[in-house]
């Protein structure tokens, strides 16, 4: 049975098309995936489902929905139709909830505003079911008070608080617009269990967006490709993956289970003294005090770490967020000092601030994460390329080199002269890139440098600093939430949990035999293609 | 640019050009006393009137118009002086004690209107144009502090400075070349408004008689001369009022649209 | 909560002190010897010293600071150098004028601002808004005290609806007191209610692109719903800033207008006290005036915690 039936959907906003002819169909009880990258309309489709496009839009087309065209409400319609057979659920968690309402109000608000089919006369009585639910989606009320307020849970609770919200009028058909790209591995896998366990029980219908192909293999049994507001390719799961019919799709398949080719990794020639060594480094955060006069408490955020990093290698560091990774991180570049052990760069120590020599921190540069926030938007890229020079010297012929930092990134030499905001995300990541080489460091540190990055941009990204490792001779420290981008371009990883780390080894070596029972659970929560159904893709691909 | 934009820079020129012009022209002295044309509503000779000393309104508003801005003006430079660098310095030390003290420093200063410090100064010091300057230069001190810190802050989150300082610059080289630049349009538009609060100040002080004396001409005193007057001759009160709201209105209208000129490129992303 | 009240209070108690601290220093510390000023250049150095005992000026600062701050504790805040009666008595005669005055334009504050706020918000990009953010535009210019002379040429001269100035007192009856203070009450609140207006306005509309406003709608709020229910209490928090601080412009726009409409309330006595060097009421008036501003701020900070209640949490 057919539970909602999109036909020709379209919306502009102004003179700009957003949508255009977007049609899918989802059957009851069915978990439906809405596929693309950023900017190809998905979240919008939702949004236009659901009523809530920005009022400027113009929106054509219909949507069959049990029997009425949710394009052709009006909005004293919608109110009535929202929250109680369709629910939607967002993004950000962190967000999504108001700070300054109880999670039972909020739980309940939905059952009162639809007091007529809740029949929840009374708060009391709308509070009653807001505990069933929030129970249902995993958190009972006795861990849980319903009195509790959204900072007081974490970004996975919140999440499950916003599901409650959706589904505590059971409706036909939730929608979930990327539920779980803000949360970790761990938390996303228990989210998703969630969903398809509603589905299951409560015969809910789901629309699941995402921009993750690895999700939506797990997760979905149709699935729609959207690119630049249009459908690209509709179908069943895994026939799609085996055998991709449009190009993009093949492309997108493809990027997605890229690995850059990349030289065998050095086998320990183990008379190579390390570049970096860190021996049991501890680093404490004083905490507010709970009463006037007692001590302040400490948080020991990194737990007597020790690895080492040789010339040329490349060494992964995962973890989830909370476990220390970006405290560590701002040790190893000097930022922060260290309450115990050591760091070496070479054999020189590594301290915070003014006393480490600038010819030191020049021997190792950084990558960020948002490209967005990684450049001061008044400058023009040459002056932005040039500021590690600042440690060395700036050289006569600065601007030559800044030019073919460019070009080894795949610019051109003329974008020197533009500024930042006239770039996208993975040309600004390039950009970044061409800033921590221009000075031929040892080391890069790259904090989650692709997370960020749109599919297709990431393999692009990956290759370069593959190249780049090799003509220059660089280590990286690739540090990532990621398991299938770290699986695919170190040599060796490091596990890390709550300040310690947990796990150390070749990286094939972990992946295939994980020893830890935390590297474990990792590797079990984080969603994956499944290998048989690359083989025929693959065979394809010429 | 949106036609409001137009019209208060149009306002705030006017202004502007009135006090310069002021410098070396007025239509007659303001010094010149007349009183067998006193209180004359206005005509050609007198194009806004005379007051009751026979003074001609219209050279007086343009002296007045003097008066205002040099005040103001230096309030806000003052304000921004002493205010910018003590904000960029709590934002670079937050969490600090130097931090705290700034807040501590600035919550202080906000417990005394800028007409309370004008009392206390004009009591011990006598009321002159200077003590409207430092009182209201004094309280403007802690807004730009408030603004150039909560600025501040948001941009030390962001990761370009986070490899500033993997290249090796320290906290005062972030403010200056980092931060400083970067929130210098919040800065301006907040000087806008700053200013023409600051007309509205100057005007009140010297109301009561704590600004600028005679004969240092004034709207505030104007005013406070025209209240026994303004049933017999209404117009000595009504132009000097108009002047101040003109000019605040148009230089609010100038702070709106540099606000709104701002905000979209600071969104500008892909 | 607890803890959080406790460390409130001290701060309170923090910022009293300093601003006594500031004020004392300025009064009595700065001028040099506040005798010689208070008496002008005339007088004989035999008047000075005689002053100078009778005010305990002999002793040394630290001393006199500490003498000063105990006094106001137990309410003592000097004999008036010019009227010859007790401080205390003069200020709370006029605060009979200048406190209902204030507090009588703070409520017509918030009656003009709050639906002005709402509604602009509520019909953002329509005519409602667009007259109202003119209206305000135009109100944020107004001196208020210019204001308060156009309103007597109209309200008390042309239409004689209004006393053209003057306080009957309070023993002459509610209605004729609050009659005597309206003018001055509209005055005072109009710009301040213009500026109000425009901060909730904009504060709601910032409230209203927040996420948790589209979960909301999701759920099936209306936007008016969601307005109220949602927005509104967020929105409040930096309209409570505002309105804190405005309390303390109120205060001071109380002092100027009281001239124009010759109230006996505390700007008369602290203008006659600033011509007459009568420094002890000075620093006594304007110590109270700095103390009830804290005392707002204070209150606000508490109204803060009230409302979010992610600053209960530590203090």
């Amino acid at each position: 049975m057919t539970l909602l039936s999109v036909r020709n959907l379209s919306l502009s906003i102004g003179r700009h098309p957003i949508l255009s002819d977007v049609s899918f169909d989802i059957g009851e009880g069915q978990i439906f995936g809405l596929v693309g990258e950023s900017g190809s309309g998905k979240s919008m489709t939702a949004l236009a489902l659901m009523g809530l496009a920005p009022a400027s839009a113009r929106v054509r087309g219909t949507a069959q929905f049990g029997g009425i065209d949710l394009l052709a409400q009006t909005e004293r319609q919608m109110t009535r139709l929202r929250g109680r057979d369709i629910g939607m659920i967002f993004q950000e968690p962190m967000t999504a909830l108001n700070p300054m309402k109880t999670i039972g109000d909020q739980v309940a608000e939905t059952l009162l505003v639809h007091r007529a089919v809740s029949r929840a006369a009374t708060r009391t009585d709308a509070q009653a079911v807001a505990a069933e639910k929030l129970a249902r989606v995993g958190l009972p009320t006795d861990r849980f008070p319903l009195s509790l307020y959204p900072h007081e849970l974490s970004g996975g609770q919140r999440q499950r608080v916003a599901i409650a919200m959706a589904i505590a009028l059971r409706p036909r058909l939730l929608i979930a617009d990327e539920p779980t790209t803000a949360l970790d591995v761990t938390t996303q896998a228990q989210i998703l269990d969630l969903l398809r366990g509603l589905a299951a029980d409560e015969g809910l219908a789901l629309l699941l967006i995402t921009h993750d192909l690895a999700v939506v293999a797990d997760m979905a049994r149709q699935l729609a490709v959207m690119q630049g507001g249009r459908i690209v390719e509709t179908g069943a799961t895994e026939p799609l993956f085996r055998a991709p019919r449009q190009d993009y799709t093949r492309r997108l398949l493809r990027a997605a289970e890229h690995r850059p080719a990349r030289r065998p990794p050095a086998r320990s020639t183990d008379s190579s003294a390390p570049l970096l060594s860190v021996e049991g480094a501890v680093r404490d955060y004083i905490l507010p005090r709970p009463s006037a006069f007692a001590p302040h408490p400490l948080l020991r955020a990194v737990d007597r770490v020790s690895f080492s990093i040789r010339p040329g290698e490349s060494l992964g560091l995962v973890g989830e967020s909370g476990c220390g990774k970006s405290t560590l991180t701002r040790a190893i570049l000097g930022l922060d000092p260290l309450q115990g052990g050591a760091i070496r760069l070479g054999q020189a120590p590594v301290t915070a601030g003014r006393t480490m020599p600038a010819a030191l921190r020049a021997r190792m540069q950084v990558v960020f994460q948002d490209p967005y926030g990684s450049f001061n938007p008044r400058h023009r890229v040459s002056r932005l390329v040039a500021e590690p020079f600042h440690l060395t010297g700036r050289p006569p012929d600065a601007d030559r080199r800044i030019a073919a930092a460019l070009e080894e990134v795949g610019l051109s030499a003329a974008d020197r002269h533009k500024y930042i905001h006239e770039f996208s995300g993975g040309q600004r990541q390039r950009i970044a890139i061409a800033r921590a080489l221009i000075i031929r460091p040892d080391l890069i540190v790259l904090d989650e440098a692709v997370s960020a990055l749109d599919v297709r941009v990431r393999a692009q990204v990956l290759d370069l600093l593959a190249r780049l490792q090799e003509s220059h001779g660089l280590a990286y420290l690739f540090i990532s939430h990621d398991l299938s981008v770290v699986r695919a371009v170190t040599d060796r990883v490091l596990v890390m949990q709550s300040g310690r780390i947990v796990e150390e080894g070749a990286t094939e070596d972990v992946f295939a035999d994980p020893r830890h029972d935390y590297t474990r659970r990792l590797i079990a929560a984080a969603p994956k293609i499944p290998e048989t159904w690359k083989e025929d893709a693959d065979a394809d691909a010429d | 640019m949106k036609a409001s934009l137009y019209l208060g820079l149009a306002l705030a020129l006017a202004a502007l050009l009135a006090a310069a012009a002021s410098l070396i022209w007025t239509p007659h002295d303001v010094t010149a006393l007349s009183i067998a044309d006193k209180l004359k509503p206005p005509s050609a000779g007198h194009w806004l009137g005379t007051d009751h000393f026979g003074r001609d309104i219209a050279s007086m508003l343009m002296a007045g118009a003097r008066t205002s801005i040099a005040v103001a003006l230096v309030a806000v430079g003052i304000g921004m002086g002493f205010g910018v660098p003590l904000g960029l310095l709590a934002a670079a030390r937050h969490g600090s004690i130097v931090d705290e003290a700034v807040m501590r420093g600035n919550d202080l200063i906000f417990a005394f209107p800028s007409l309370v410090i004008a009392i206390l100064i004009t009591a011990v010091f006598g009321p002159s144009a200077v003590n409207a300057i430092l009182a209201i230069g004094i309280f403007n001190i802690p807004v730009f502090a408030r603004v150039a810190r909560g600025g501040a802050l948001s941009l030390w989150t962001l990761d370009f400075i986070r490899a500033a300082e993997v290249a090796g610059k320290g906290p005062a080289r972030i403010s200056a070349e980092h931060i400083l630049p970067n929130i210098a349009s919040l800065l301006i538009v907040q000087g806008t408004i700053q200013f023409s609060l600051g007309i509205l100040a100057e005007a009140g002080l010297s109301y009561v008689g704590l600004g600028a004396q005679p004969p240092t001409p004034s709207w505030g005193r104007m005013l406070a001369e025209a209240q026994t007057m303004v049933t017999l001759a209404p117009h000595v009160a009504i132009f000097p009022g108009l002047a101040i709201v003109l000019t605040v209105f148009g230089l609010n209208l100038l702070g709106d649209g540099l606000r709104d000129r701002q905000d979209p490129r600071l969104r500008a992303r892909t | 909560m607890q803890r959080f009240l406790l460390r409130r209070l001290v701060s309170l108690a923090l910022s009293l002190l300093a601003a006594s601290l500031a004020i004392f220093l300025v009064i009595e510390v700065v001028p040099g010897d506040p005798a010689s000023y208070m008496l002008g250049l005339n007088a004989s150095p035999e008047t000075v010293a005689a002053l100078r005992d009778q005010l305990g000026l002999n002793a040394a600062p630290p001393a006199r600071y500490l003498a000063w701050l105990g006094g106001m504790i137990r309410g003592d805040f000097g004999i008036s150098y010019t009227y010859k009666v007790p401080v205390a008595d003069l200020v709370l005669q006029r605060l009979q004028v200048s406190l209902p005055l204030a507090l009588y334009a703070l409520a017509l504050t918030a009656m003009l601002a709050f639906p002005a706020g709402l509604v602009a918000a509520a019909r953002r990009g329509r005519a409602a808004d667009a007259a109202v953010m003119g209206a305000t535009q135009l109100g944020i210019a107004l001196p208020n005290f210019w204001f308060a002379m156009l309103l007597v040429l109209v309200f008390s001269l042309h239409w004689q609806v209004f006393p053209a100035g003057g306080f009957p007192g309070w023993d002459s009856g509610l209605g004729a007191g609050i009659a005597a203070l309206t003018l001055p009450a509209v005055a005072l609140a109009l710009p301040q209610a213009a500026i109000l207006a425009r901060v909730l306005r904009s504060a709601l509309i910032e409230t209203e692109g927040q996420d948790y406003i589209r979960t909301a709608r999701a759920k099936g709020l209306t936007r008016g719903q969601t307005m109220l229910r949602h927005a509104l209490r967020n929105a409040m928090i930096p309209v409570m800033t505002i309105l804190g601080m405005q309390f303390s412009f109120l205060l001071a726009g109380a002092i100027i207008i009281e001239n124009v409409f010759y109230l006996p309330g505390l700007g008369r006595l602290i203008f006659q006290a600033i011509t007459q060097r009568d420094l002890i009421v000075v620093e006594s008036v304007v110590m109270i005036l700095v103390f009830a501003v804290i005392l707002v701020t204070f209150l606000v900070d508490l109204a803060y915690a009230a409302i979010d209640p992610r600053l209960r949490r530590r203090a």
